[in-house]
């Protein structure tokens, strides 16, 4: 029971995807027009989140470790087709509203970041209950975030509308509006010293790349080919003087 | 001739794949630090979105539409794009050394970057042949080099401003894309 409530808190507010982690910035920026849409997505990835943690995490010892990940990526693409029709079917105006950013959350890092930092090394239901924590903080931060958006941008909470249309400031709602509400945010962090992937303070996950998705963003995965290609040089040179020898 | 230039200049102006369908995020504000990596980055992107936007295309169009099996796009795409990459990573480090040697870095990030897939489900959306869908993978991928070789040429010059503390590192870099989506949006009367 402890061990749930550790899950919950850890994903909702201690290493909370988007403020802290900085993880899956292309739906966060990209759907947040407004407070619904923003929920919207953040439940559709907790459902993706929780089922490909709990099947991953029950498979754990079935999947040979060469080829875990595309192993993870035909889970995480079947769940995604799933949630994709599901939505289709019966909430016809969020389907409609995310579009092509449904079948993306294939490729967000919080999904394969999570299957392989936790799902892999962990029992079913602490995953299941860290993809439901994750899943949530993802939630609370794009509704968060979908919300700012909204009110300033349309002058409206959830679709009700409170802001007489003069004092919009239509900005918000589109691209650029997007990047502002994110940089000013990500400055406040700064500023309060909170911990984030930007200041550096966040807790590194134990990742390939860290976890640290702004900073790194493919950087350290070429660290890491470059480390893959010095040690593949090492052997060669190794094998060719032994053959010297 | 027409219809597809103005696919090709409406993906990589009027719809800039990073700055109005925020796209490709990871690589744009990470890999953006100077303009020579930048410019890299940017070729490696065109290289791989416009072979995998035709075989995506040609997949969909001759495989999963004949055979009723539409709803399989999501998987199929995704398992083909990381396939086609490891493909032409190692067939360029083959075949292409010199090509190898100048992009050859930037390939393993580009499997999990979301343009890619992006623009093979933006063309199942739009309906496009496969004429069309190789020209809309280009003005992407175009649109993306333009706009991340910008963004690193503006960073190269905020490294000697003073920025306020609070907004050194990322959100500095943030509030530029913004400033350039503003700038992208004079295209939208170009159509």
């Amino acid at each position: 029971m402890n061990k749930i409530t550790e899950r919950l808190y850890n994903g909702i507010v201690k290493e909370n995807p988007t403020f802290v982690l900085m993880l899956g910035m292309c739906p966060t920026l990209a759907v947040t027009t407004s407070a619904i849409n923003g929920l919207g997505m953040g439940l559709s990835t907790t459902a993706v989140l929780m089922f490909s943690n709990m099947i991953i995490s029950a498979m754990r010892k079935i999947i040979p470790d060469r080829v875990r990940i595309p192993a993870y990526i035909v889970i995480v693409a079947t769940l995604v087709t799933i949630v994709q029709l599901l939505l289709q079917a019966y909430v016809r105006g969020i389907y409609n509203a995310l579009g092509i950013y449904i079948p993306l959350i294939v490729v967000n890092c919080i999904i394969l970041g999570r299957a392989e930092a936790y799902a892999s090394k962990n029992g079913v239901l602490a995953s299941t209950f860290d993809g439901i924590g994750m899943g949530l903080g993802f939630t609370i931060a794009l509704t968060c975030i979908g919300l700012i958006r909204e009110i300033l941008g349309s002058g409206s909470a959830f679709g009700i509308p409170f802001i007489p249309e003069e004092y919009h400031i239509s900005i918000f709602v589109l691209a650029p509006g997007a990047f502002f509400v994110l940089s000013v945010l990500t400055a406040l962090q700064n500023k309060f010293k909170a911990p984030s992937a930007t200041n550096g303070s966040a807790p590194k996950s134990n990742l390939a790349c860290g976890g640290d998705c702004m900073n790194c963003s493919g950087s350290s995965c070429m660290t890491n080919h470059q480390l893959i290609t010095d040690e593949m040089n090492r052997e060669q040179k190794k094998q060719g003087t032994g053959k010297q020898q | 001739m027409k219809d597809l230039l103005l696919i090709a200049i409406g993906s990589a102006l009027v719809n800039n794949v990073v700055l109005s369908q925020f796209l490709g995020l990871c690589p744009f504000l990470g890999v953006s630090k100077n303009v020579k990596t930048s410019a890299g980055m940017g070729a490696a992107v065109i290289f791989v979105i416009t072979i995998s936007s035709f075989v995506t295309s040609v997949i969909y169009k001759g495989i999963l539409t004949p055979l009723n099996l539409e709803y399989l796009q999501t998987i199929v795409f995704i398992l083909v794009i990381a396939a086609l990459v490891q493909f032409v990573e190692m067939f360029l480090k083959k075949s292409m050394p010199s090509l190898y040697e100048a992009l050859g870095v930037y390939l393993p990030l580009i499997t999990t970057n979301c343009a890619v897939l992006g623009v093979a489900l933006t063309n199942v959306q739009n309906d496009y042949s496969i004429l069309e869908s190789v020209v809309n993978g280009v003005g992407i991928s175009v649109g993306f080099t333009i706009a991340i070789v910008m963004l690193a040429g503006v960073r190269e010059r905020i490294q000697y401003n003073d920025v306020p503390r609070s907004f050194q590192g990322s959100p500095i870099v943030l509030i530029t894309a913004g400033l350039m989506a503003i700038a992208f949006f004079g295209f939208s009367g170009l159509i």
